[in-house]
Formats: C-alpha cells, sequence, structure tokens
C-alpha cells in the first residue's frame, strides 16, 4: 500500500507520526486494525492488537494483523514487562473500569504510552451540560447516556492531575479541535481530543 | 515434483523408525497413511500438515474408502479455499493409534503376525506428533509453512509447536485446548467402559471374531452429543417424535433426536476400530502440554518464532474459549506472536468442521500475513 492510501484518524496519526521506525507495538483496543496496518506498513514495526469486539477482530485478524480478542481491563496482565516499545490507548481510556489499572499496566508492558481520549471538558460539552441540562451528545461523544460504552468520561485537567499524582512522566502532548491541532494553552476548553505520551521511569 | 511415488492420494509406507514414545517403550516400524495434494514448490516452503480429530482421518479432502462421503474439511481445503492446492502442498496424516491405515491396534504386529489388539503401546499426541515428524522427513519435508487442526488435531498443532519450533512457521488451533480437561477425560471414560462392557470387546482381542459393536456405538452416541450445544439439538430436534404422532409408551426411538444419535452410533461402528477409539481417547486425557515443560504452560512457548492464530466457537463447551484463552495467555506470556478470535456459532464443537465462512476468512488472512 501507498503511504498516502492511509486516512488514520487525527489522534491515530498524530500517534503514528512519533513512533520510531522498526519498534515493537501493542495497540489495545485497535479497532479494525487501521492505526496497526498503517505502522505495520509505514515504520515496518512489529504490531499486536488487542480488540473487545470480534467481528473487528475478525477484520484484522483477516487483513493478516496479530490481533488477540480481549479486554483492555482483564487481559493486560498477561503480558509481560517491557515486552513493547510501545503500548497505545487510543479513545479507549474512557470505556475501561479502571483507566488507572490500565494505564498502569500500558506503562509496565511498554517503554513507553500513548493514550488518546475524547475531552469532557470541551465548550461544547459544557455548554450542552451547563444550557441544555442534559448529558452531552457530541461529535466525539456521539452515543446517549444509556447506551455509551463510555463509563469514565475525563477532562485533560483531570488527566493531568493523575499523571502528576501517580508521578507518570509526560514526554509529550498533542491536542485535537476538529482534525486538526491546536494549542496547549486554553486545550481543557477549546480541544475536543487529547494525546498523551507517557512513560513511568 | 508430481512424479514423486512418495506423493499422492492414498499413500502407505513403513518407516523403520524407531518411534521413542513417552512410555518410554520404542516402536517400530511405523506404518504411516496419509495423502498429499496439490504440489511442492522448488523451495518446499510451502507445505502445509493438516491434523486430525479423534475419529477423523487422512480424507480431508478426497472421497473416504468406507463410507464413501467427501472429504471432511473440503470447507476450507480446495481450489478458492483457505488452503488451495494450487498454492500449497498440503499433508493429511492419519495419527498413529488409529485405523485407516497407521500403526494402531488393528494393524498387524510383524513379530506376531497377528493384530496388535492391546498389544499396542499406550500413545500419547506428542508422540503422534513425532511419527508425523518421522513421515515428514521420509517425504523431504524440512519446515512447514503452516500446521492447522481443530480439536485433538489442534492438540497435536500445539504439540508441533512445542516439540519442533523451528519447523513450523505458523500454527491454526481451532476448537482445542493445551489440556484435557476433567469433565473430557469423564466423557471419554464413559465411552470406553461402554466399549469394554460390551462382552464381544474380549479384552481386545476380537479381530478373528465379532467386534464390540454396540459397546463402540453407545460410546460415539455419548460422545456425539459432546460435538453439539442444547441451541443446536433444539433447533434441529426440539422435542419432535420420529415417523409417529404419539409416545408409544415403549423404547423404541420416539424422539427424532434418539434416533438421529441410534444412527450415529451404528454407522460409526462400519467406519472406526473399538481399540482405536480406547487408544486415541487414552491419548488426549494424558494430554496436558505443560506437563512436559515444568507445568508452565509458556515455557512449552519460550522464544518461538512461530505466528500463531487460535479460533474458539461460543457454543463449543467441549473445548470451551476458556481453554483458547489459557493458551493465547501462554504464548503472550512468551512474547510469542498470536491472534485469538471467539466466533459465535450455535453448532458446538462441531463447528469447525460445518461451513463458517468467518472461520475460513481468519484462516486466509493468517495465511496470507505470513512472511
Amino acid at each position: 500500500m501507498n503511504k498516502s492510501d492511509y486516512k488514520l484518524r487525527p489522534d491515530l496519526a498524530i500517534i503514528a507520526n512519533n513512533i520510531e521506525q522498526d519498534s515493537r507495538v501493542l495497540d489495545v483496543g485497535c479497532g479494525d486494525g487501521a492505526l496497526m496496518a498503517a505502522l505495520r506498513d509505514q515504520k515496518n514495526t512489529d504490531a499486536r492488537g488487542i480488540e473487545i469486539d470480534p467481528a473487528n477482530v475478525s477484520a484484522a485478524v483477516s487483513r493478516g494483523l496479530s490481533v488477540v480478542q480481549g479486554d483492555a481491563d482483564t487481559d493486560l496482565s498477561e503480558y509481560p514487562d517491557k515486552s513493547f516499545d510501545y503500548a497505545i490507548l487510543s479513545q479507549t481510556l474512557q470505556t475501561t473500569h479502571r483507566p488507572d489499572r490500565v494505564i498502569d499496566n500500558l506503562l509496565r508492558i511498554g517503554r513507553y504510552a500513548f493514550v488518546s481520549f475524547p475531552n469532557f471538558a470541551h465548550w461544547q460539552v459544557r455548554l450542552s451540560l451547563s444550557f441544555g441540562g442534559r448529558m452531552p451528545v457530541t461529535r466525539l461523544i456521539p452515543e446517549k447516556w444509556y447506551d455509551t460504552p463510555n463509563i469514565h468520561h475525563v477532562t485533560i485537567d483531570d488527566f493531568r492531575a493523575i499523571v502528576r499524582e501517580r508521578q507518570w512522566i509526560q514526554e509529550n502532548q498533542w491536542f485535537l479541535s476538529g482534525d486538526k491541532q491546536t494549542s496547549k494553552a486554553g486545550a481543557n476548553i477549546l480541544a475536543e481530543h487529547a494525546v498523551f505520551l507517557l512513560r513511568k521511569d | 515434483m508430481n512424479q514423486d511415488e512418495r506423493y499422492g492420494l492414498d499413500k502407505n509406507v513403513r518407516l523403520l523408525g524407531p518411534l521413542t514414545l513417552d512410555s518410554g517403550a520404542k516402536f517400530a516400524p511405523i506404518e504411516c497413511a496419509y495423502e498429499t495434494y496439490g504440489t511442492l514448490n522448488s523451495d518446499k516452503n510451502n507445505a502445509i500438515l493438516i491434523c486430525h480429530g479423534l475419529t477423523g482421518d487422512q480424507y480431508a479432502a478426497s472421497t473416504h474408502p468406507v463410507t464413501g462421503k467427501e472429504g471432511w474439511w473440503l470447507n476450507v481445503i480446495g481450489e478458492g479455499k483457505p488452503i488451495d492446492p494450487r498454492h500449497n502442498f498440503i499433508i493429511s496424516i492419519n495419527v498413529i493409534g488409529s485405523c485407516l491405515g497407521s500403526s494402531g491396534p488393528s494393524s498387524v504386529d510383524p513379530s506376531t503376525e497377528k493384530p496388535y489388539g492391546m498389544k499396542f503401546p499406550v500413545i500419547t499426541i506428542a508422540d503422534m506428533v513425532r511419527a508425523q515428524a518421522i513421515l515428514l522427513d521420509h517425504l523431504g519435508i524440512k519446515t512447514l509453512a503452516a500446521v492447522i487442526g481443530g480439536s485433538m488435531g489442534g492438540m497435536q498443532t500445539l504439540s508441533w509447536a512445542a516439540q519442533f519450533p523451528e519447523r513450523v512457521k505458523s500454527a491454526i488451533i481451532i476448537a482445542s485446548a493445551a489440556r484435557q480437561s476433567a469433565q473430557n477425560i469423564a466423557f471419554h471414560e464413559v465411552g470406553r467402559q461402554s466399549i469394554m462392557a460390551d462382552p464381544r470387546w474380549n479384552k481386545g482381542a476380537y479381530y478373528d471374531g465379532d467386534a464390540p459393536t454396540s459397546g463402540l456405538a453407545v460410546a460415539r452416541m455419548a460422545a456425539h452429543i459432546t460435538y453439539l450445544s442444547e441451541t443446536g439439538l433444539t433447533q434441529k430436534f426440539g422435542r419432535r417424535l420420529q415417523d409417529r404422532d404419539e409416545k408409544s409408551f415403549g423404547f423404541d426411538a420416539d424422539f427424532q433426536i434418539e434416533s438421529y444419535l441410534r444412527h450415529q452410533g451404528i454407522s460409526f461402528v462400519d467406519r472406526f476400530d473399538a481399540n482405536s477409539y480406547l487408544y486415541i481417547t487414552r491419548a488426549m486425557d494424558y494430554f496436558d502440554l505443560a506437563d512436559d515443560y515444568g507445568g508452565t504452560l509458556a515455557n512449552a512457548f519460550k522464544d518461538t518464532q512461530t505466528r500463531f492464530c487460535v479460533i474458539s466457537f461460543d457454543s463449543d463447551w467441549l473445548y470451551p474459549t476458556s481453554e483458547s484463552r489459557r493458551i493465547v495467555h501462554a504464548i503472550n506470556a512468551a512474547g510469542g506472536n498470536v491472534s485469538f478470535v471467539e466466533l459465535k456459532s450455535p453448532f458446538g464443537h462441531d463447528s469447525f468442521l460445518l461451513p463458517a465462512p468467518e472461520m475460513n476468512e481468519i484462516i486466509n488472512g493468517f495465511l496470507k500475513a505470513a512472511p
């Protein structure tokens, strides 16, 4: 496949651009394997995935990717320490039962962890809740309160707080509004989406 | 290559061995019955080994000589299928202990010129695999592009990857386990006791007279239930009566399910040897891959370079998804390369033998992605 054939979601494009050539990558919540396929073909990475939805797993394995049907909350413990260069959790954090433990595992398994999530403090979300008085339904949080898989909504400032509390080391951060990168300033209001690169030591 | 006498349908060869068995005994000579489909390429790197289940055989993609039924895995093997004889050299071997031409209790012991019967040594899954390896040496095949098997075939596949990691590039394990569960040993014991309770079994020495067909048929009936699922049975038979409008108030096969099971039992005895059933179920019961690796399953896959694909079916209660996950966890813990998916199917353990388009897509994608 030609490099230009990959139309990655903007947060995945940021992650893909910041992963070193020839590295080992574990994509937790890899969906149908779009990022893994791009990494394999563009960066020659040895990419592995975990995905909870069997249809997505089938699609990914059928395209030749190494994906295991599993659950970020329960199945990360089986992976040995530092067995990957990068562990990736894209738009999955808010669906886990214990996001803190999942990140702990990512930082144990990978030398680095990418974590991306929709920002629940984005101004549209705030407006929707403050003035609408209803649980926000936005572009990045499209489900209704009763059928959403997002059970742990998080804001950028919440995330920064846990990074400090747990003494994780923040290597880099990126913010997105629409499909465009946006500045760090005022990110907790202006960014729809955040990508963090963390490490533990 | 096509002209090679060693390759083709319905082949038999006697190999000198000896085969060193897990029991410590040495076994020789080894009769091997097998088939090949397709052509071995000049690099000899397109060979795929098919491992069959308990009562399976080498006729994976050709007509069975006794039943006249077509190959048992034509859903997966054939032109345009995931395992394609136009591209792959496909090898299907009757396991030792069986009764379709490979050495087993019904074959003739050259030292006595009589069937082995219960003098045949107790064998294991690992023994079956080592016998296959000896045959592959004879066929001139060092490495296998893939080993693939369902159920007991999956056990062989795991054993292949553990015993001969350098010979196995990819391994597909379907509806299987790295150990036989207590429940499965229990079902096997019911089958074995049924055979041994048939007076015609005669401690295995029945080859001059009538075989213990009643016992074997009941063993098959009990086992057949474990290959299906309650949902499948309910869908297919429910409580429907067989060829009658009323219950008979007797012990005929009133229900369709009874009639079906009796048919399964009766037709099975025509194609399978009762002693083979004892030996092969025993081999499965003894299977616990971790045993040979210090009790830790992950050690069986230490430093493995083999790519693994593990597939389970959600309605399979004989080899449930939890057993497949156990394999996957062990391979992951060893840092191996593994894919795993649980497929939906109402048909229980037998799902892997039935048309399963999703399974085919996965096998196809996994094999095509080999580096």
